[in-house]
């Protein structure tokens, strides 16, 4: 695999990450638990979208093919989404969601720091730029996931079940593949399992506050990174992309 | 209405200000959460760059009823005021 393609399917994984995050967080904008959550959930869609169409815009640049950021948020069918399977998952409640946000912001705030110093400028200026919004993301999905967790005992109970039903689909993010490879071997993007030491330090320190226990090994749900997604993305894009599919190129 | 959450009174500093403004009130579970409340509430559109966050039970405030004694004996002492002075022009705007 040749830089350059190896470089745009990092960049769709990227994008692609921030891009359904922010749909589904987008999807909370007006039922949030309270208004202050509400307002909250939709400045962290807001900013993954933000990032989303750099991360996209670079890799319609890299490819080469004339494809915009939204040609390829809103053309694409599911198996050419490279995202996470965690980022897909459904909202379920507000503890769900706030501990999926929690364990992809974790992550994100490593793989940023590293981009950051990525040998591809354009890639280490875009990581600059969201990385201060992603410790921000952070911080919010901490303090929360520890005030749930160590709040009631049902909002215990809840953030615990969020915890296990999502911990498998955590494993995807540090499983490296021949894209993986390439850039690393380039410098211009970190080996994916060399951020999974200081993640789960990271997120055992949060979680132990909490008052949540670490589930033990599980078998790692993956396949999302290379275009083999759950059921839940194509409701995802059918709901996203409806627009533009009926009416192509409406704009207003 | 224990299971509410305080109400907070958030002051933000914009770019160009000196002190803390007033913005508004919102509620949270404790002091950082406020904080970040007022950051995602109220400083979207680049308007602050510090806020403070003071729960409202322990703002003191004075009583509208009082307003006859308190206030309006300053109104017949206008030499309180310094318009009585010539400012020169070099000045400018003070």
């Amino acid at each position: 695999m040749g830089r350059n393609d190896a470089l745009f399917q990092f960049l769709l994984r990227l994008g692609d990450n921030t891009l359904i995050l922010s749909h589904r967080v987008s999807q909370w904008c007006g039922h949030g638990p309270v208004l202050e959550e509400d307002i909250a959930l939709a400045n962290t869609a807001l900013d993954l979208i933000g990032q989303t169409q750099l991360w996209l815009g670079l890799a319609g640049e890299i490819e080469g093919n004339g494809r915009s950021a939204d040609d390829l948020a809103y053309l694409r069918d599911a198996w050419d989404f490279r995202n996470l399977l965690l980022v897909e998952r459904p909202n379920g409640d507000f503890g769900q969601t706030m501990m999926r946000q929690f364990l992809f912001d974790a992550w994100q705030v490593l793989m940023l720091e590293r981009l950051m110093g990525s040998g591809d400028a354009r890639v280490a200026a875009i990581a600059e730029k969201a990385s201060k919004e992603a410790a921000y993301h952070l911080e919010r999905s901490s303090g929360t996931v520890i005030g749930l967790g160590d709040g009631t005992e049902e909002s215990h109970r809840r953030m615990q079940a969020a915890l296990e039903d999502l911990w498998p689909y955590s494993g995807e993010m540090f499983v490296g593949d021949e894209v993986d490879e390439v850039l690393a071997q380039a410098g211009i993007a970190p080996d994916a399992g060399s951020l999974k030491e200081e993640w789960e330090q990271m997120v055992g320190n949060v979680l132990a506050e909490a008052t949540l226990s670490v589930p033990g090994a599980a078998y790692v749900q993956k396949g999302g990174k290379s275009g083999v997604h759950t059921e839940h993305l194509g409701f995802v894009l059918a709901e996203m992309q409806f627009l533009q599919r009926a009416y192509p190129g409406a704009s207003w | 209405m224990s299971n509410e959450w305080p109400l907070w009174e958030i002051f933000i500093r914009g770019q160009h200000g000196m002190s803390h403004r007033h913005v508004g009130s919102l509620h949270a579970p404790d002091a950082e959460t406020a904080i970040r409340n007022g950051r995602d509430v109220y400083t979207r559109r680049n308007e602050g760059v510090s806020i403070w966050a003071v729960e409202s039970a322990h703002i003191a405030a004075s009583a509208p009823g009082d307003k006859g004694p308190y206030y309006d004996p300053s109104d017949s002492k206008i030499y309180r005021h310094p318009t009585f002075f010539d400012i020169p022009d070099e000045v400018g705007s003070m």
